[in-house]
């Protein structure tokens, strides 16, 4: 099937999800000190949380969009979001798997995923085909046990007060930017889990078991916190196309590793990205930093964004704490018109710090994709140490593909090195595949996960296997 | 603003003592200064400058120079010693007493700017800005709202230069500390080929403000080494701006050879705008003290089938700045690119700093483009496998620095700046290690 077909419907189904029905518990269209104080209110905040938001939202007010992405947008008019919107009654919803677009359902399948898991992402009210509530509840008492608090940001304000006085906002300062501060004065949602001394969480997290990630948030707002020696896997986002009524995504993730703490941060990114002229799909502006605080703590992002028409995004990490290491492990594919400006900043301020970046681009269709990276060493870092990998691979000769790679180095016990390199999958390469019986299309195939290699294995398993399947979805119609 | 203004009204005296001029040139510098006046001078919150503060320059209140009196035996001590033709100017101004352009063949025309303007002289009405323009960036707008002196070099079709032709630019100690816009044009035709030197030095205590523009055409199959060694005093503020274009299997090998200047901004642009063209730059910086030494390369791919090769060694002591910004832009149906760029970095002191960003903008896809770039130190078993061998740790520190910079210094065939280049880098080194031991002991061996 040609993915523009594909597109098509699944585009149908996005123009019907942006509309958005104002009812008594959805505000206007607008951003004020009012709708904010009616965020925190819905969300029965304490005034602490309120006094935050705004003064969050008097910073962004100071603030300018920033402009020096390599990225083509119109500017976006904040007064024409609405800022709130309750979740969606389940009688509003597709009631099975029936009333969803049989093509939708199509690269599921192709996508090799489990039937249940299929309704929730199509929409369908979740009740309808499966008790999540079970599904939660056993999985709750698990992690329970093990002294893990894992539950929605907004639960954890009311609940868990004092340790989001404690680590709201450190690792990523109200102020630190544009989308940051709009973040910080509007988040609605968005995940929280604190791993206590000593627990290595039973599971791997994802927001995809909390009980009320049926509506994704447009400004999510997820807090991770591992005390020394615990560790956590945490996979946000998954594979199938997701269906989404907000075209604007700031989010902030916030990461805390204390004394030999691990966490490790998967996601898989594949919102809407727009029509063919890339008019539609899902700005996502996304602010994500790890602090690695403690000695010895480690922090690893691992990424493959498919999706969005903009995607904007630089996982971080903050080396303070002494043989401290910050990993990011990153694909990123652009098809069609979509531009991707994404990388990662390492901080290297303690001793002996590392970090490791693989970075991955696909550039294929009319799209545009930059790496740009930072690797900053401080005066500190005594024998502080990077290296960095980056490479593109451009599929047709209307792409382009970019490097920035920001190097600042103030030690002189540092060892810095970055490799960079772009290129097209060989003729000779192709042509091997070819003299073996390999289709043309299954050889790329083939080429392209193994220039993705390096990242994939990172990932978790079952994200693994479906990061492949969606590669191959995506560069679909890609190559002739 | 009030630093703009002091730069202005400099303008303004030095326009009035001139006189009339033909009216595209005062257009030119109309336009110049209308340019600087509008932008004003960098921030570091301009993408280009953020890691470099022109703030020195800025709230400098440099004056023009008045004459090119300078001592012979002065010149003579800090001339490159070899034989050329030489255009020398001093604090910007031309001095012909100290220049020697004698037995120069009558294909080569080589004139100091001054001359080329007062004759109205067709090198320099088409092509004068053609390839800098006023846009470019606040400094190259000044320099175009200054320009009176500086080279015209014009070489006709398959002219073979039997000598470099050196520029050496002199800046003097003085009360007033001084500035200079000097202007430089090449244009080679076809299939010529030209060594230029392009030399900046002075007074070890002279604090001066340099701002040069260099033009650069290649016409079909022309060949042009250009090497740029900067031995300016350790308080002159320099920046340049390089562009360069090349047409079809032109080459353009640049040696941008850094040892002195307080603080040094490069900006070297080349065009490669026909298939086949060439581009070759390798670098040396080499900063000690609290020298600032910042350089910026672009090549722009724009026809298919152009090479270009990049090679940037930096060396930091003390509490020394440096700044890479490597860049190779492919564009769109530029199809069959090799571009290279490399950086690699050594950090002497802990107190060093080096900022560097490596870019690829790639629109095309057929190439092969790739970077590195690498910071480090010297290899403390290297050192002691040396001192293992008897060597002192001073020399032994020395001949690896050194090794550092081979892979740029050994494509430099001119003995004169190796020996340059060496002295700065490590330092004064025992007979059988230094380039004239060395050439010595070959000699003795080719002997017997």
């Amino acid at each position: 099937m040609a993915t523009e077909e594909m597109e098509q419907l699944v585009r149908r189904d996005y123009k019907e999800g942006f509309v958005t029905d104002i009812e008594s518990e959805t505000v206007p269209p607008g951003l004020d000190e009012s709708t904010i104080a009616f965020i925190s209110n819905k969300k029965g905040e304490p005034d602490w949380m309120l006094q935050w938001r705004l003064d969050a939202y008097h910073q962004w007010l100071k603030m300018k969009s920033p402009s020096w992405a390599h990225l083509d947008y119109p500017p976006i008019d904040y007064q024409a979001i609405s800022y709130y919107s309750a979740p969606k009654r389940p009688e509003d919803m597709p009631q099975s798997l029936d009333e969803v677009d049989p093509k939708l359902l199509e690269t599921y399948e192709k996508l090799g995923i489990p039937l249940h898991e299929r309704a929730a992402l199509a929409g369908v009210a979740v009740d309808a085909v499966f008790d999540s509530v079970s599904v939660t509840t056993t999985f709750k008492k698990e992690l329970g046990e093990a002294g893990v608090i894992f539950c929605s940001i907004s639960d954890a304000i009311r609940d868990y007060p004092e340790l989001i006085k404690q680590y709201l906002g450190t690792v990523v300062p109200v102020a630190d930017n544009y989308f940051a501060a709009l973040n910080s004065a509007v988040f609605t949602d968005g995940s929280f889990v604190f791993v206590p001394e000593g627990v290595t969480c039973p599971m791997e997290l994802s927001t995809y078991f909390r009980i009320n990630a049926a509506n994704t948030g447009q400004f999510e707002r997820t807090l991770i916190i591992c005390e020394s020696r615990a560790q956590v896997s945490y996979l946000e986002g998954c594979t199938a196309p997701m269906r989404d009524e907000n075209q604007l995504h700031a989010a902030v993730v916030e990461l805390v590793a204390l004394e030999d703490a691990y966490i490790k941060y998967s996601t898989v990114q594949n919102w809407y990205p727009g029509d063919e002229n890339g008019i539609g799909g899902i700005y996502n502006f996304v602010t994500k930093r790890g602090d690695c605080r403690g000695d010895r703590s480690r922090i690893s992002w691992t990424q493959v964004e498919t999706g969005s028409a903009i995607t904007w995004k630089y996982p971080s990490c903050v080396l303070r704490g002494k043989e401290s290491v910050g990993e990011f492990y990153s694909v990123a594919v652009t098809n069609g018109r979509q531009q991707a400006d994404t990388g990662t900043k390492m901080i290297h301020i303690g001793e002996g710090t590392r970090s490791y970046i693989v970075s991955k681009g696909i550039s294929a269709g009319r799209s545009d994709q930059s790496y740009r990276g930072l690797v900053k060493i401080g005066p500190r870092a005594k024998g502080a140490r990077n290296f960095t990998q980056c490479d593109s691979l451009l599929i047709g000769d209307t792409s382009g593909a970019h490097t920035f790679p920001y190097q600042e180095i103030g030690n002189s016990t540092a060892t810095v090195e970055h490799e960079a390199t772009t290129s097209k999958i060989g003729e000779d390469q192709l042509f091997y595949c070819r003299s073996r019986g390999i289709s043309e299309e299954d050889a790329v195939s083939m080429i392209v996960n193994g220039f993705c290699k390096d990242v994939f294995q990172e990932l978790p398993m079952e994200f693994a296997v479906e990061a492949e399947a969606l590669l191959n979805v995506t560069l679909e119609g890609a190559v002739g | 603003m009030s630093e703009v203004i002091h730069f202005l009204d400099v303008l303004k005296k030095r326009l009035a003592q001139r006189g009339s001029e033909p009216t595209w040139i005062a257009a030119r510098r109309q336009a110049g200064a209308a340019r600087f006046e509008a932008m004003g001078f960098p921030t570091r919150r301009d993408e280009a400058w953020k890691y470099t503060n022109v703030r020195q320059i800025a709230q400098g209140h440099f004056e023009l120079a008045e004459d090119a009196d300078y001592s012979s035996a002065k010149a003579a001590a800090l001339t490159l010693p070899i034989d050329a033709y030489r255009l020398t100017f001093v604090d910007g101004v031309f001095s012909a007493r100290l220049s020697d352009m004698e037995g120069l063949p009558e294909s080569v025309q080589v004139m100091p700017l001054s001359q080329a303007l007062e004759q109205n002289h067709e090198a320099v009405g088409g092509p004068l800005g053609r390839l800098t323009g006023v846009e470019f960036s606040p400094f190259s707008a000044l320099n175009t709202a200054f320009m009176e002196e500086g080279a015209v070099i014009r070489l006709a079709p398959g002219t073979v230069v039997d000598k470099p032709i050196i520029l050496q630019f002199v800046s003097r100690a003085g009360e007033q500390p001084v500035m200079s816009h000097p202007r430089v044009l090449i244009e080679a035709a076809g299939r010529s080929q030209a060594t230029v030197i392009e030399h900046h030095m002075g007074d070890s205590d002279a604090a001066n403000f340099t701002n040069l523009v260099a033009e650069i055409m290649l016409d079909r199959g022309a060949i042009l080494t250009h090497y740029k060694l900067q031995e300016a005093p350790l308080a002159d503020l320099h920046i340049a701006s390089i562009h360069v274009e090349q047409r079809r299997d032109s080459r353009y090998t640049s040696y941008n050879l850094n040892l002195g200047g307080g603080l040094v901004r490069n900006d070297l642009v080349t065009d490669l705008n026909g298939q086949g063209a060439e581009a070759n730059f390798y670098g040396l910086f080499y900063g000690q003290g609290r020298q600032h030494v910042d350089n910026h390369t672009l090549a722009n791919h724009n026809a298919p089938r152009t090479f270009s090769n990049e090679n940037y060694k930096g060396i930091l002591d003390d509490r020394a700045h440096g700044v890479f910004n490597g860049k190779v832009v492919v564009k769109r149906d530029s199809q069959k690119i090799e571009g290279f760029q490399s950086n690699a970095n050594l950090l002497l002191s802990d107190r060093a700093e080096i900022d560097t960003k490596p870019e690829l903008e790639i629109y095309a896809d057929d190439v092969k483009c790739s970077h590195g770039s690498t910071t480090g130190q010297l290899d403390k078993e290297a050192i002691y496998a040396l001192r293992t061998r008897g060597i002192d740790e001073q020399t032994a520190r020395g001949l690896l620095t050194l090794a550092f910079a081979g892979e740029v210094m050994e494509q430099v065939d001119i003995d004169a700046i190796t020996e340059r280049v060496e002295l700065a880098v490590a330092g004064k080194l025992p007979e059988r290690f230094n380039l004239a031991g060395l050439v010595e002991i070959a000699a003795a061996f080719n002997e017997a």
